[in-house]
């Protein structure tokens, strides 16, 4: 397996620094309506402030003029079926979900088996901070303080077996507790899976807090997964069980309509979905289309995994 | 027939003046919250305004559609004769709204006109090869003829052929839902629910139609 370590240059902390009132204070001192969307992206650049900053993590990955999405946004804008379809039903949705006490089984392929209250679960990792891009596929982006454990930590405890080759992840099937399951809109319980070596890689995190907080309801408390270099339905929410397997799991977008979301689900703007184009993205709170990078960004990390791989094909 | 719905025989007084502010309402509060909320700061129509206020034209424009295909049934069983007239208002609003729905697509969704990353020829691959847009900007393109043969002289100089070339809101309106159901990824609710209201409204021609035959006979 390839160590994909990190450049120590990825890893010297920097800050990254947002203030939403000086955001919204520059944004709005541009005025002149169209005119003004050209002087944004430069305003959104400079909204730190001396003494108004705050430290949100260890950057990972990040471009020169990546900024923080602002915490509101990232709390109310994003896609949790099991509470609605919309984007800001997750919010509204999950305000009564309960996510303690909690129960993550880890099973399948290893030596050490065992089911664990999250504390326990998450008690022998240290939580790390870390800022990631995020690229939906429906071509928005967001850039995110998340708060977590590396997955290789959890997988190294099990001691997968030498017949483990992926990593299915099962969201809690719970319909009285999460009223979109009550609707067939996707086959509940939510999966999703990784290849071993991608879930063994050391940009993937197990998300337990954004923002320096626990994880909100709707973003997937109590445990999800943040897989940077993948579209963010990759990213499953509530995990109940992680399972070791020989073969490749079967993931719920990928069943849904497989000719439009496959396994990988690696970021790539030269792979357009069926019904849009993937080459640009709009940054949730700026206004200009960026460009879409390969692997959102993280190809010098994780581009080796895939060496050789058709990624047209493997989509 | 017999009396007409509420004894409204005639045109209510202001109702001339209410229809077209209730039917422009919308466009202009969604139109300053695209505006406001992308370049001024506000915050109405939540993270991603652009995208939320587009959904919300797209969706005005067919409620507006529904609107003209209503007033012949609603005509019918109210007898509020008085409302032949306002078709017109609600097929102008209807244009009105798709047009605002496609340039807030091309020049804040796509931004075809600012970015250094999307060129006019991937506006037109866009129309061309993904199959919700083309739908969405044929009926578009339909409507145009219908908008431009809709003043008072157009009607006199087309006689006999005005009603066959605005028959077209038919197709127009079928090929809108069937841009709406394209383009959801994947909870097709919403977009069924507008495919109902528009089978209820062209089922009633049908009837319509096989009343007529009957009574001719």
């Amino acid at each position: 397996m390839p160590t994909n370590d990190l450049p120590s240059s990825e890893l010297t902390p920097e800050r990254v620094y947002f203030d939403r009132r000086t955001f919204l204070t520059a944004a709005g001192v541009i005025g002149a309506g169209l005119v003004g969307a050209k002087a944004l992206k430069a305003s959104v650049l400079t909204a730190a402030t001396p003494g108004q900053e705050r430290p949100l993590g260890t950057p990972y990955g990040l471009q020169p003029t990546d900024v923080a999405t602002p915490e509101e946004d990232v709390t109310t804008y994003n896609n949790f079926y099991e509470f609605g379809t919309g984007k800001d039903d997750p919010a509204m949705n999950a305000r009564e979900f309960r996510a303690r006490p909690w129960t993550v089984k880890v099973e399948g392929l290893v030596a050490k088996p065992g089911s664990y209250q999250l504390e326990d679960f998450l008690k022998p990792s240290r939580m790390e901070d870390r800022i990631y891009r995020m690229r939906c596929v429906e071509a928005w982006s967001m850039v995110i303080p998340w708060r977590g454990i590396p997955l290789a930590d959890v997988l190294r405890r099990a001691q997968p077996t030498s017949k483990a080759k992926y990593v299915e992840f099962t969201t809690l099937m719970d319909p009285a507790r999460m009223p979109g399951q009550r609707y067939p809109v996707l086959d509940w319980p939510y999966k999703e899976g990784l290849r071993l070596d991608e879930a063994m890689h050391p940009l993937t995190l197990l998300a337990t807090g954004v923002y320096g907080k626990d994880l909100p309801n709707q973003n997937g408390a109590p445990l999800r997964l943040v897989v940077p270099w993948k579209y963010g339905f990759k990213g499953i929410k509530s995990i109940v069980r992680i399972r070791l397997t020989e073969t490749m799991p079967a993931t719920s977008w990928a069943l849904a309509n497989p000719s439009e979301y496959g396994f990988y689900a690696n970021v790539n703007p030269r792979v357009d979905h069926p019904r849009w184009s993937q080459a640009t993205e709009r940054r949730i709170g700026n206004f200009r289309r960026i460009p879409t990078l390969p692997f959102n960004g993280y190809a010098e990390q994780v581009a080796s995994m895939y060496s050789g791989m058709d990624l047209a094909r493997n989509y | 027939m017999s009396q007409p719905w509420l004894g409204l025989a005639k045109q209510p007084p202001g109702f001339g003046v209410l229809l077209p502010i209730v039917s422009a309402a919308p466009a202009l509060l969604i139109t300053a919250a695209i505006v406001g909320d992308t370049f001024y700061g506000s915050s109405w129509l939540g993270a991603d305004p652009i995208k939320e206020g587009e959904h919300l034209l797209g969706e005005w424009t067919l409620r507006a559609l529904f609107g003209t295909l209503l007033i012949t049934p609603l005509r019918y069983h109210s007898g509020w004769n008085w409302l032949a007239k306002h078709r017109r208002t609600l097929g102008l609003f209807a244009f009105a709204y798709v047009v605002l729905h496609f340039l807030t697509w091309l020049l804040l969704d796509a931004q075809v006109w600012v970015s250094e990353y999307v060129g006019w020829a991937d506006v037109w691959k866009d129309i061309t090869k993904r199959p919700y847009i083309t739908v969405g900007f044929l009926a578009m393109l339909l409507m145009v003829p219908l908008a431009l043969t809709s003043t008072k002289k157009a009607i006199a100089r087309m006689g006999k052929r005005w009603r066959p070339l605005h028959r077209l809101i038919y197709p127009i309106s079928l090929l809108g839902v069937l841009h709406y159901i394209l383009s959801v990824k994947k909870d097709l609710t919403e977009p069924l629910l507008y495919l109902g209201v528009l089978s209820a409204l062209l089922l009633w021609r049908v009837w319509d139609a096989r009343r007529r035959a009957d009574a001719r006979v």
